[in-house]
């Protein structure tokens, strides 16, 4: 494609699927305490 | 929805709903602006007539291909299908406590939501009874969830590192017999750490974080003791100290950005310096009447400060000295799934913080508003009532977040500034969607950035 890159691979609509176990990390936990930002999370499946 | 933006010399377009990123040249970039779905196999003639001042037949016709590719694979202008998942938006297991072992501190941070720590509340430590207590409402609620976090908390937890550690104790005792894997995190100001406490925290704890603000002169403003002076000289070798034997990246050095220090790039780039490699500075979330707090006057500004500081992890990155800062860290292929994304922050419904009285509260930053109280692990009262509102809170719950391009992201929001600044748990703080949809810009940028060197 010469006039578009497109940086990533995975479709975030795929992800719902087989999504929401929740098990992973509640997002208030990670760092902040002060603000949610689930983007910067990691999967548990995600390996 | 697509949100498309030009930074630092990038054309971006973000599909929302596949989460697609593209960076295009100057021609898609007019004609994606141009363009509503859904798309034909050619060019409309109004968008091919106005881009033919600038370009010529044929770069319409071959960018309008590129972009038509796209749509095809449902990476551009995607539909949105989410809606079918909002039935899993519902109550959840709880799996993620904060524990105030302390509602004391040893620090008079200006700026503390805590009230310098007893969160209005007069100072107390959490006993261990209390603690194990917390701990057995944590195993029977969580019912089903194998992986459950606590986070001591305070005030200053150190100040209880005792009950700390027969909580720890007493939680590890209890895994096999409930199926569960606890990760422990504390989150200290550093006044307290020495060897064995470093040691302890290094073995037993998932994650820790340690505050301090950046540079001395803007730590030593805030982050004060009892008597005035400052803290940095105390904490800074002791942080280093712990994470040089910690020995890997599962830790956080955090601060907070307030009026004082609008060029927090600069306490950034300090706290890397000293040797500190995950990073996490933020914005003070408080009464704008205060005189340290952020307002929408300051926006400008703050955007400025977050691009070049952006920039600065750029130029480190390519010569292979990045580093993290928590903020604009965003993994575009791996990062968590949809669901988890629209579902919130989980105050209240899969997260609670129990306060030294066994108090249970949304979570910590509810401790102490009383009329918000859901309940005692003493008594194992718990308000399921308040529990399902806090469930609704995610994204199809709060005002105008269903159509912000920053949803999957974000996620919703703080409920609970909301609540302080906003009046409402469900109505978005707007100061703060502002700087997380700046933080986002900039964190995708960094990734075209990185991607350009490759
Ligand atoms: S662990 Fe992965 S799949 Fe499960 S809720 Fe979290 S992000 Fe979604
Ligand atoms: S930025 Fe604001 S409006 Fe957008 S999803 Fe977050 S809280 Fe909602
Ligand atoms: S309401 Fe705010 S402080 Fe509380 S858990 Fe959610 S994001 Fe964190």
């Amino acid at each position: 494609m010469k006039h578009i890159k497109t940086l990533n691979k995975a479709n975030l609509k795929k992800s719902a699927a087989k999504g929401g176990c929740g098990e992973c990390q509640a997002s208030c936990q990670s760092a902040c305490k002060t603000s949610c930002t689930v983007a910067n999370q990691k999967c548990e499946h995600a390996k | 929805m697509i949100h498309q933006y030009q930074l630092n010399g990038y054309n971006i377009v973000l599909d929302v709903n596949s989460g697609g990123v593209h960076v295009v040249d100057d021609i898609t970039y007019e004609m994606i602006q141009m363009l509503t779905p859904p798309l034909r196999g050619a060019c409309p003639k109004d968008v091919a007539d106005r881009l033919s001042e600038k370009y010529t037949k044929q770069e319409i016709a071959e960018a309008y291909h590129d972009v038509y590719t796209l749509y095809e694979n449902d990476i551009l202008f995607s539909d949105d299908e989410y809606e079918q998942f909002s039935d899993m938006m519902v109550s959840s297991p709880v799996k993620a406590m904060c524990l105030h072992v302390a509602h004391d501190c040893n620090l008079r941070c200006s700026y503390c939501f805590a009230s310098t720590g007893d969160f209005g509340e007069g100072r107390k430590l959490l006993d261990a009874e209390t603690g194990k207590k917390a701990i057995d409402f944590l195993l029977v609620q969580s019912k089903d969830r194998r992986n459950l976090e606590l986070d001591f908390f305070g005030g200053e937890p150190l100040m209880n590192f005792g009950v700390v550690k027969e909580i720890v104790a007493y939680a590890r005792s209890k895994e096999k017999e409930y199926h569960k894997n606890f990760r422990f995190t504390i989150t200290t100001n550093g006044m307290l750490l020495n060897d064995p406490v470093i040691d302890y925290i290094n073995q037993e704890m998932s994650n820790v974080v340690l505050s301090i603000d950046g540079r001395k002169e803007v730590n030593d403003r805030v982050r004060v003791r009892c008597d005035g002076s400052g803290s940095y000289d105390s904490i800074v070798p002791k942080y280093q100290r712990l994470v040089e034997k910690r020995g890997q990246d599962q830790y956080y050095v955090r601060g907070t950005f307030t009026k004082y220090n609008l060029d927090f790039a600069k306490d950034v780039m300090h706290l890397h310096e000293l040797g500190f490699d995950q990073v996490s500075v933020e914005p003070v979330v408080s009464d704008p009447k205060l005189p340290y707090a952020l307002t929408e006057a300051d926006l400008p500004r703050i955007f400025e400060e977050y691009e070049t500081l952006a920039r600065q992890l750029i130029e480190k990155r390519k010569k292979g000295e990045g580093f993290n800062f928590f903020h604009f860290m965003l993994d575009l292929d791996q990062g968590p799934c949809a669901i988890k994304r629209l579902r919130g922050c989980g105050c209240g419904n899969e997260y609670v913080a129990v306060t030294p009285d066994g108090d249970i509260y949304p979570c910590h930053q509810f401790v102490g508003m009383e009329e918000w109280k859901m309940g005692s692990v003493l008594d194992n009262t718990f308000d399921l009532k308040k529990k399902s509102y806090f469930a609704k809170a995610n994204i199809y719950g709060k005002e105008g977040c269903k159509d912000c391009w920053a949803k999957f992201y974000c996620s919703g929001g703080c409920n609970a500034n909301n609540l302080q600044y906003a009046g409402d748990v469900l109505r978005p703080h707007k100061l703060s969607c502002e700087l997380e949809k700046k933080r986002l810009e900039c964190a995708i940028m960094m990734k075209a950035a990185m991607a350009d060197e490759s």
